[in-house]
């Protein structure tokens, strides 16, 4: 099974291999997006209490959502990393890490702007946007660590401690609204109950966030690829494919 | 149209929050793909110099 | 054991100890991370006496009291066990409406009347367009519930 899964980690490989799954994700994230902003702009009727002002949901969830999702790939990147010192899992970190704070920083601001009109406020510091933005914080010292070393390989390591130490926010801010008494209401899809959200307005969300996840992981790809190559520099298959005359980018 | 921007008069908000995402993910996009290729012609710019110098 | 497995195993004994002392920390800060109080605990005396706090409620249907000059409010807020009266001068968010969930911030006054700074409303994890709120609250309204709206639990 390990055989398998290395010449997966084998970055020679994993960079052949991912070359066209860039273009399938970008495509897909066209299509995604267009239809879940059409589908929330447009189609999905107005709430009976916040009327229009609830379209905000359609960026900011999506933007939740992934700001723990792409945390957790990065802590079991961090975590194969540290292990088994697999490269590719190293690198893998390193690309998400500005993308996991973009979505948090964007789960904030929009956060921020819809509780303006809704509960009257910009901000508080209940539970859950107080661990959100701890969240933030984490992923900025994480990156800023990573810079801070020298060595790349050390670098991914430290970041890679922080990261997995950073873990036990995860669950925190995702059960804030039930541990403790907070302005943000509870969850509305991601519990064991049906969904509260009528399905309407449920379908466009579920479909910007495949959006956004597929946003992710081609956003992810092209950082990784220039990764591998700075990784794998000295070696010949690297050489060779910058050497051809042509700088081969994506045109 | 005009009701659509006016989006029941939370227009302010809702596009706002929209533009930000928009500009964000858009900035993520173009950092993304600039990194790759950024290597890129950093490794050429490299193998091309060794070249040069090389005499045997 | 291999050094990787090594490795492992101090991994998973950090986090399983941050995790540890992680909600340590928070059960022993858990009052201050509470973010109001319900009615239920000022009316035991676990609320401040002379201190701000933040006291969250429903409001209850009916008890709107709106002052005939300004912009000062009565109303009353339930956690369907006891009721606090509050009193605000100010703007109240879009939101607010009997039945609805609020938050407001402010200090009791000898009379036991939560003075009020700040008011903000609350709402429930449910989304749904018009014509089903009003379906299900004509259901609820038929089958004799005493909150007719399906506007926000706490």
């Amino acid at each position: 099974m390990f055989a398998f899964l290395h010449k997966y980690a084998s970055l020679m490989h994993f960079y052949r291999l991912s070359a066209r799954w860039s273009g399938w994700l970008a495509l897909a994230t066209a299509l995604l997006m267009a239809y879940g902003l059409y589908g929330g702009l447009v189609t999905a009727p107005a709430d009976y209490q916040q009327g229009d002002s609830f379209r905000i949901i359609y960026i900011h969830v999506p933007s939740a959502w992934m700001s723990l999702f792409v945390y957790m790939c990065m802590a079991g990147a961090g975590a194969i990393a540290l292990v088994w010192k697999i490269k590719l899992a190293e690198i893998w970190l390193r690309a998400s890490a500005p993308l996991g704070a973009s979505f948090t920083f964007l789960a904030l601001v929009t956060g921020s702007i819809w509780g303006k009109p809704m509960w009257g406020t910009w901000w508080v510091w209940d539970a859950r946007l107080t661990s959100e933005l701890i969240l933030l914080f984490l992923y900025l010292g994480i990156m800023a660590l990573d810079n801070a070393i020298e060595d790349r390989r050390t670098g991914a390591r430290a970041a890679a401690v922080l990261t997995l130490i950073g873990v036990v926010n995860i669950p925190i801010i995702h059960y804030s609204v039930e541990w403790w008494s907070t302005l943000h209401q509870g969850p509305t899809v991601s519990k064991l109950d049906r969904p509260s959200i009528h399905i309407d307005m449920l379908i466009p969300l579920l479909v910007m966030a495949f959006a956004f996840t597929t946003f992710y992981f081609a956003a992810a790809l092209a950082r990784v690829r220039g990764g591998i190559l700075a990784y794998d520099r000295n070696t010949n298959w690297v050489r060779d494919l910058v050497g051809r005359g042509t700088v081969r980018g994506h045109g | 149209m005009a009701e659509f921007l006016a989006m029941g008069g939370y227009g302010a908000y809702v596009w706002s929050s929209y533009t930000i995402a928009a500009l964000v993910l858009g900035v993520n996009a173009v950092l993304a793909r600039r990194a790759e290729r950024a290597v890129l012609h950093a490794l050429a710019h490299d193998l091309n110099g060794d070249d040069d110098d090389a005499t045997a | 054991m291999t050094p990787r497995r090594k490795r492992l195993l101090i991994i998973c004994l950090s986090v399983a100890g941050l995790a540890i002392a992680a909600g340590l920390i928070l059960t022993a800060f858990e009052k201050n991370l509470m973010y109001f109080y319900s009615p239920t605990e000022v009316a035991e005396g676990a609320a401040p006496e002379s201190r701000p706090f933040r006291l969250g409620g429903m409001v209850v249907d009916g008890s709107i009291l709106r002052q005939p000059q300004g912009l000062g409010v009565f109303f009353t807020v339930t956690d369907y066990a006891h009721e606090r009266v509050v009193y605000y001068e100010g703007i109240l968010p879009d939101l607010f409406r009997e039945g609805q969930g609020i938050v407001a911030n402010g200090q009791l006054n000898d009379t036991g009347v939560f003075v009020a700074n700040e008011v903000l409303a609350k709402h429930d994890e449910n989304y749904m367009p018009p014509e089903v709120a009003d379906a299900v609250a004509a259901g609820k309204a038929r089958s004799g519930a005493s909150d007719g709206t399906p506007a926000g639990n706490l």
